[in-house]
């Protein structure tokens, strides 16, 4: 990781059956991710409520993944093609908030698919550090300007875990 | 100043249509009550009043301010200031104090753009000049000046703590009169007022809950304007796919738009413990859009179908945060995103 190098902050929500246990996989089998992503556990993808989304980017996530199982798979029954719905409408509303649709990205995956999960994950960190960062307080103060990023500051603030 | 023992009450206007003081007008003959009980002490759109004999009154020699209207300028701001000051009791009256309302759309969009808009590009404006208006402008006379127009409409609470809030646009004589009453009667009487900070003259419930409208299941295959079709006067407006943001929207207005066959706009704002009710009605309609049962496990097939359900929605942003835009979470669009529309 070079010093200057754009870190993105990355939050994802995996469902409890499929994905959560992808994501452990990936781990198991000794796949590398980056670290950049910060998953949290839901029950199910059909439990994303969009604020979870729209209170992750406002509070400082550059993007966010939300992960579930691959449609007709679903532990109940059909909440993941709920979440498909809610995810392809609110991402056509965060357009017009100037977000970038990669910045929200959803990804299916079952429990063994560990390696596919790993795959993903590293395209979209890569993707969102083409983008840059979101910075969206900064955006709401500067009256929606794009700040000028001190990515030196950035790095400072980044809470180690 | 006239010191008749009265409580005093102000109402003032800032970025606004006037809409809520006509509302307040239209509580039928409790106007009669309210002059009765309160010394207006300003109120700009009835009664001949100048800044300055708000300026020279002590602080806090208002009992009640109601005001309503978005922070859209630094005039705006600059008056929200001053009668903050002035008030004991600060009310944000009607849904652009409260959240932004209409006026606050325009964070969907620059400043620049809506100046081009109102001033330049637009079939009915004829400006050959181009003239667009100044903070400064040199004149032989000497300098003329103009409050600054905000890049971000703001609502009330944003710029100054608001003691009450009265939600929606505007909101209804009934609830004016209540809120009044309780006021009146608090400050009387010695009767109990609600908490600071509440959300007064309003239900905590859906407009759902009020709405007589019949209620069933939800498939809704597609979305349609109101022009697209004549809605059956008894069913639920969502269930016919009209567009209704009741789902969503705190009650108390006793579901009048539905009523007449108008999908609620959604000028109550979010229920009682909602932040964003933008999100709450993403959340709800996509819950009860169907498309169908064949291909649902063509996982691409699958995401066609819903755009084009969803291709049926105008305008989602501004459909769902048509009031609450100032106080929604991401309160304003990034100018210069990549995903930008416009």
């Amino acid at each position: 990781m070079s010093e200057n190098q754009f870190e993105p902050l990355i939050i994802g929500f995996t469902c409890n059956w499929c994905s959560y246990r992808a994501a452990d996989l990936a781990g198991l089998s000794r796949e590398k991710y980056p670290p950049n992503v910060r998953l949290m556990r839901l029950m199910c993808s059909g439990r994303l409520d969009p604020a979870f989304v729209l209170k992750a980017l406002q509070g400082g996530a550059d993007a966010v993944i939300i992960t579930g199982c691959h449609p007709g798979e679903c532990h109940y029954l059909e909440q993941n093609y709920k979440a498909l719905r809610r995810y392809l409408l609110l991402r056509r509303t965060l357009k017009q908030f100037g977000i970038e649709p990669e910045r929200v990205q959803l990804i299916w995956a079952s429990a063994a698919e560990g390696v596919r999960f790993a795959a993903e994950v590293n395209k979209i960190v890569e993707r969102v550090r083409a983008l840059g960062p979101l910075n969206w307080r900064a955006v709401v103060a500067a009256n929606g300007d794009h700040p000028v990023h001190d990515l030196a500051a950035l790095h400072a603030e980044e809470v180690t875990a | 100043m006239s010191d008749n023992g009265k409580p005093k009450l102000a109402m003032y206007w800032a970025s606004s249509c006037g809409g809520c003081e006509i509302s307040l007008l239209n509580i039928h003959e409790h106007i009669l009550d309210v002059d009765a009980i309160f010394d207006i002490a300003f109120f700009p759109c009835i009664a001949d009043f100048k800044v300055k004999d708000v300026v020279g009154y002590p602080d806090g020699y208002i009992d009640v301010c109601l005001f309503n209207g978005a922070i859209r300028t630094s005039e705006n701001e600059e008056m929200a200031r001053l009668l903050r000051q002035k008030s004991k009791v600060l009310v944000a009256f009607g849904s652009c104090a409260y959240e932004g309302c209409i006026p606050a759309l325009s964070n969907l969009t620059t400043r620049e753009a809506t100046l081009n808009t109102v001033y330049l590009d637009n079939p009915t404006v004829d400006n050959p000049e181009r003239i667009i208006p100044q903070t400064v402008s040199e004149m032989p006379e000497g300098d003329l000046t103009l409050p600054v127009f905000y890049h971000t409409v703001k609502s009330l609470d944003q710029v100054v703590p608001v003691d009450y809030t009265i939600p929606g646009c505007p909101p209804e004589p009934h609830q004016i009169w209540t809120v009044v009453e309780a006021v009146a009667n608090g400050l009387l009487k010695g009767a109990p007022l609600p908490p600071p900070g509440s959300i007064v003259g309003a239900e905590k419930v859906a407009v759902c809950e009020e709405c007589a409208r019949e209620r069933n299941v939800k498939h809704i295959e597609r979305f349609y304007r109101p022009y697209e079709i004549n809605p059956d006067p008894n069913i639920c407006l969502l269930e016919q796919g009209l567009m209704c943001m009741g789902i969503a929207t705190r009650g108390g207005c006793g579901a009048l738009c539905p009523l007449v066959g108008m999908g609620c706009r959604g000028c109550y704002g979010p229920v009682e413990g909602v932040e964003d009710q933008g999100a709450k009605m993403i959340t709800a309609i996509a819950s009860v859009m169907d498309v169908g049962q064949a291909g649902l496990h063509d996982e691409q097939a699958l995401e066609k179908k819903i755009d084009a359900l969803l291709d049926t929605i105008v305008d989602p942003a501004g459909t769902f945060y048509r009031f609450s835009m100032a106080h929604s979470m991401l309160q304003r669009t990034r100018a210069n995103g990549h995903g930008r529309n416009n």
